[in-house]
């Protein structure tokens, strides 16, 4: 496959970015995309330029460290995927394809497409836990009764793995998606109903504090989640947050 | 905007009762607007029940324009909070792969019927203020369906009108099953209440075309 990328190239935070083009040849249709992107950047080291900055680790659609807006979607045009398990079999030869860096104030730019997603981590630390003591007296999970709706809804919300693509997603850069599933992972379960009503309070306080934007219900997050968090977990965060305002 | 509209959520559900309170003030004004339709001397009555009883005109009436404002101003508001959080625009943003268009353009199609208001306020609301506590007049119970039709007369406000309750259907074929998700309503009901909601939303601004064509071409 012969492809142009047009790739967001910006050389810190405080530095203005813009498109830059780039010709690719000879890709397979097998690659994965961030493969065809290790080949660009082999090129560019070859040619003495810089490389193009992206995050990723895993590369098996666990981590949710790997991002990119392409073509106008995050994580690319598939659904239910990260941009790791994104093939290039997707693309027409010939295909222009934008990449941009996920958007949102609270995602500032460090370099080209690699973003800080530290608001999220500090918007799990403002109660994204229960405070147990591990110290060798834990009680045996499988003694406390967990209605099955319940356990399987606890387990959906927390597959989720905090990619972003919800903020990348949304119009408005809205967190919603992420915290309300962070908030209902516990908030499901008898072991996190103890600190239920501080934990939904301290959560939103954070993402509101980080200047993530409100949520419309456009349903656009939830279309392009890789772990496909249903926008219920909206609904039930915000059940849990108006009951614990007027605790 | 601080105290209890400090959160997000809390904005939200502000939205969310303020947009569900109009949606029952347009029932209410479709169905005495349509009694036009049905006869001349019922709208009248009901007309001249609503401009002169004390609860509607002093309790009902400011609790509907403070429901207005509020939802226009708060509307605008998160609005601005929105744009905020995302400073730099995307260079390719493919919204239509995930979403409605209804329910990225909000803002847009509030703003039309915002305007609308502004016209709806210029053709009755003012006038009618005007007549009964400026200028004093004394009652006449028969003036309302007369006073009515003649806004009719004119095809630009014709138009205008028609236009606005498109509008307004879009706006409501989001935001009325959107304002129960804000207030957490999810549960078995929800797809049922989204059928009720879309017709909702298309039936009754049809409506308001049907009676504003009806008059149009009852004068021509």
């Amino acid at each position: 496959m012969n492809l142009t990328l047009k790739i967001w190239r910006q050389k810190n935070a405080t530095t203005k970015g813009k498109l830059q083009t780039y010709p690719i040849s000879d890709i397979s249709p097998d690659m994965s995309f961030l493969e065809m992107l290790d080949v660009l950047n082999e090129e560019l080291i070859d040619k003495g330029e810089d490389p193009v900055v992206f995050d990723h680790d895993c590369r098996e659609g666990i981590c949710g460290t790997c991002s990119l807006q392409i073509n106008g979607e995050p994580h690319g045009p598939d659904r239910a995927i990260t941009t790791c398990q994104l093939h290039m079999r997707v693309f027409k030869d010939g295909d222009t394809i934008t990449i941009e860096p996920f958007r949102a104030a609270a995602f500032p730019v460090i370099k080209d497409l690699m973003v800080d997603r530290d608001s999220f981590e500090r918007i799990q630390q403002a109660g994204g836990y229960v405070s147990v003591n591990t110290s060798g007296n834990t009680q045996d999970a499988n003694s406390i009764p967990v209605q099955k709706d319940n356990a399987d809804n606890a387990f959906d919300a927390a597959t989720c793995i905090g990619c972003g693509a919800c903020v990348a997603a949304c119009k408005n850069a809205s967190a919603m998606l992420f915290t309300s599933a962070k908030v209902s992972q516990f908030a499901l379960l008898p072991q996190g109903k103890v600190e239920a009503t501080r934990r939904v309070l301290a959560m939103v306080e954070q993402m509101d504090k980080e200047g993530f934007g409100n949520c419309t219900n456009t349903g656009a997050c939830e279309i392009e989640c890789p772990k496909g968090i249903s926008l219920d977990n909206i609904a039930r965060m915000n059940r849990e947050y108006l009951s614990a305002s007027m605790e | 905007m601080g105290g209890i509209l400090n959160s997000s959520i809390a904005r939200k559900v502000a939205m969310a009762l303020s947009g569900l309170f109009l949606v029952l003030f347009l029932l209410q004004h479709f169905i005495i607007n349509f009694t036009s339709v049905l006869s001349a001397e019922s709208f009248n009555e009901i007309s001249h029940f609503m401009g002169t009883n004390f609860i509607v005109q002093f309790l009902i009436q400011p609790i509907l324009i403070f429901g207005v404002i509020l939802h226009f101003v708060l509307g605008i508001v998160l609005e601005y909070r929105n744009r905020s959080a995302r400073p730099i625009n995307y260079v390719r943003f493919n919204g239509s792969a995930n979403s409605s268009w209804m329910s990225r353009n909000m803002i847009y199609t509030g703003l039309v019927v915002l305007a609308f208001l502004g016209l709806h306020f210029y053709d009755f609301w003012v006038p009618e203020i005007v007549h009964k506590y400026v200028e004093s007049h004394p009652e006449d119970p028969t003036r309302y369906y007369h006073e009515t039709v003649a806004k009719f007369e004119s095809p630009v406000r014709t138009g205008l009108y028609v236009l606005s309750f498109i509008l307004l259907s879009l706006h409501l074929y989001h935001g009325f099953s959107s304002s129960f998700q804000s207030m957490g309503w999810a549960n078995k009901y929800a797809k049922g209440l989204r059928g009720f909601t879309v017709a909702y939303a298309i039936l009754i601004p049809l409506g308001f075309i049907f009676i504003a064509l009806y008059h149009y071409f009852n004068n021509v």
